[in-house]
C-alpha cells in the first residue's frame, strides 16, 4: 500500500470530498491507487443504505433522484449520488447531464453528486459504480443512491449492487407494461409511478398492478415481500415521502427475513467475478511472453485464434508451430 | 482502461442563452471527453463545489453578461482556495479583448470569444492535457 492511497483513504474517511472524488477517478481510469484505496477501506462493516434509481430513459429517474435528496435531507440523512450516463460508442467521450436537475443541491456540505460514464460497460452502470459505492460509504454519508442510465430489458446491474431497487415508470410511454415485463419489472423491490398527474395514469397504475400480483405468486416460497407501487410527481415532490417510506420498509424486511443477509452474499459473490471478468483478461495478457510473435503468427495465418488464445490462457506465450 | 479528459461546463450569472454551450458541449464529447452540464445560473461558488466533487480537469465558464470580471475572478480564487488551481479555467462567450487580456492576467488560460470554432477549443484543451500527462 503506498503512501497516497494510505493518505488519501484516510482523508476521505474523514469526509474530505475532493479526497473522495479523486479517488472514484481513480476507479475510473484504471489507476492502481483506485484499488489501493479500496482495499484499505474495504475491511469496514458496510454502513449506507444503497437505492438503485432504474427506469427507461425520460421516467424522470434524474428529478426523482433529486427529489429523494431532499426528503433525505428532511430526514436528516446525509446522501451521496452516483448518477450514470452512457459514454458514446463511437468517441469514448460522454455527455453527463444528470446533475442537472440536482442543481439546489450544490451547496449543501451534506450532498455528494458524482456523474459517471458507462465507459463502454453494458448493464446499466460504469465499471467503476461498484468501488465508488463503497468508497461514498467509507465518506460516511448515509444513503447512496445510485441512478443508471435509462435502461432497456437487460441492464439490471443496479439490482446487484443496490440494497434496494427502486424501478421508475411512466404513462404514456407507449406500451409500459412492455417495457417492464422482461427482467426490470423482476428486480424492482419498489416500484414508483413518476409523472402520475399525466393522462393514462391510472390504466397504467391498473396494469402494472395486474402484473405485480403475478409477481407476487412467482415469488412464493420466497421470503414474504410484495413490492409496493407509489405514484410520484418527482417535480413537485408528491408522494416522495411515500416512496421513501416504502424503501424504509424494504430495508426492515431485508433485516427482518434474512433475505438482506443472502443477498449481501450473492452480492459478494457477484462482485468478486466482475473483479475477475474486469481485470483478467489485461493480467493474462500482461502476463503472456511472445505476444507480438503470437499475435504476427496469427495474423499471418501460421496458427489459428484458438491455439493462440489457449497458449496465452495455459500462461504461456507462442504455441509451438 | 484508458483515462479521459472530464470537463465541467458551466454558465456563470443571469444569462440564459444554452446554444453555444449545448454545442461545444457535444463537440467535446465527439472529441472524447467527458463533459458535465452543470446548468444556468450558476454561482461560483456552486461552480467550483462541483469542478470539486466531480474532480474535472478543465472548467470552462461561459458568461455573455458583463458580469465576468468579478464571476471568473471569484471561481478562480475559490479554486486557489479549495487547493484545486490545477484545473485548466478557460473563459467563453461575449467578452470584450481588454477584459480577456485581464482574465488571463488573473488566470484564465484562454478566452474563447465569439469567432472561436470548437477545433480551438478542443486543441487546446488536448495539447494542455497532453504536456500535463508528460509531466
Amino acid at each position: 500500500m503506498s503512501e497516497r492511497a494510505r493518505d488519501a483513504a484516510a482523508r476521505l474517511r474523514a469526509g474530505d470530498t475532493a479526497a473522495l472524488a479523486r479517488a472514484i477517478r481513480w476507479l475510473e481510469d484504471g489507476d492502481a491507487l483506485g484499488a489501493s484505496v479500496l482495499r484499505e477501506v474495504a475491511g469496514a462493516p458496510e454502513r449506507a443504505w444503497r437505492i438503485g434509481v432504474t427506469g427507461p430513459a425520460g421516467a424522470g429517474k434524474s428529478t426523482l433522484v433529486d427529489a429523494l435528496i431532499t426528503e433525505l435531507r428532511r430526514r436528516g440523512q446525509r446522501v451521496g449520488v452516483l448518477a450514470v450516463d452512457p459514454s458514446s460508442p463511437f468517441s469514448g467521450g460522454a455527455l453527463l447531464g444528470d446533475r442537472l436537475r440536482m442543481q439546489r443541491h450544490t451547496l449543501d456540505p451534506g450532498v455528494f453528486i458524482r456523474s459517471m460514464a458507462t465507459r463502454g460497460r453494458m448493464g446499466g452502470l460504469a465499471s467503476a459504480t461498484h468501488g465508488a459505492a463503497i468508497l461514498v460509504d467509507a465518506a460516511g454519508f448515509d444513503v447512496v443512491l445510485i441512478e443508471t442510465v435509462g435502461v432497456g430489458q437487460d441492464e439490471l446491474d443496479v439490482a446487484e449492487l443496490a440494497h434496494t431497487t427502486v424501478v421508475v415508470s411512466v404513462p404514456g410511454l407507449g406500451d409500459e407494461v412492455q417495457a417492464l415485463k422482461a427482467g426490470l419489472f423482476e428486480v424492482a423491490d419498489v416500484h414508483a409511478l413518476n409523472k402520475a398527474d399525466l393522462p393514462g395514469a391510472d390504466s397504467a397504475e391498473r396494469n402494472l398492478r395486474a402484473l405485480l400480483d403475478l409477481e407476487t405468486q412467482r415469488r412464493e416460497g420466497e421470503p414474504r415481500w410484495a413490492p409496493p407501487l407509489v405514484r410520484t410527481v418527482a417535480a413537485r415532490g408528491d408522494g416522495v415521502p411515500a416512496l421513501l417510506d416504502a424503501c424504509d420498509a424494504h430495508r426492515v424486511h431485508l433485516a427482518a427475513s434474512g433475505e438482506g443477509e443472502r443477498r449481501a452474499a450473492t452480492r459478494a459473490e457477484q462482485l468478486f467475478y466482475a473483479l475477475l471478468r474486469e481485470q483478467a483478461p489485461q493480467r493474462l495478457l500482461a502476463r503472456a511472453t511472445d505476444l507480438d510473435r503470437t499475435i504476427a503468427a496469427l495474423r499471418a495465418g501460421e496458427i489459428d485464434a484458438f491455439a493462440a488464445a489457449e497458449a496465452v490462457l495455459a500462461g504461456g506465450g507462442l504455441p509451438a508451430l | 482502461m484508458a483515462k479521459r479528459i472530464r470537463v465541467l461546463l458551466a454558465k456563470l450569472g443571469l444569462d440564459s442563452h444554452t446554444i453555444g454551450v449545448t454545442v461545444i458541449a457535444k463537440a467535446l464529447r465527439d472529441a472524447g471527453m467527458e463533459v458535465i452540464y452543470s446548468g444556468l445560473k450558476q454561482t461560483p461558488e456552486m461552480v467550483v463545489r462541483t469542478a470539486i466533487q466531480e474532480d474535472v480537469d478543465v472548467v470552462g465558464l461561459s458568461s455573455l453578461s458583463a458580469a465576468h470580471m468579478s464571476h471568473f475572478s471569484r471561481v478562480l480564487e475559490l479554486l486557489r482556495a479549495e487547493g484545486a488551481s490545477d484545473k485548466l479555467v478557460l473563459g467563453g462567450g461575449v467578452i470584450p479583448e481588454r477584459d480577456a487580456e485581464k482574465l488571463r492576467a488573473m488566470g484564465v488560460a484562454a478566452v474563447f470569444t465569439m469567432g472561436a470554432t470548437t477545433t480551438e477549443i478542443i486543441e487546446f484543451i488536448e495539447r494542455w492535457w497532453t504536456q500535463r500527462e508528460a509531466q
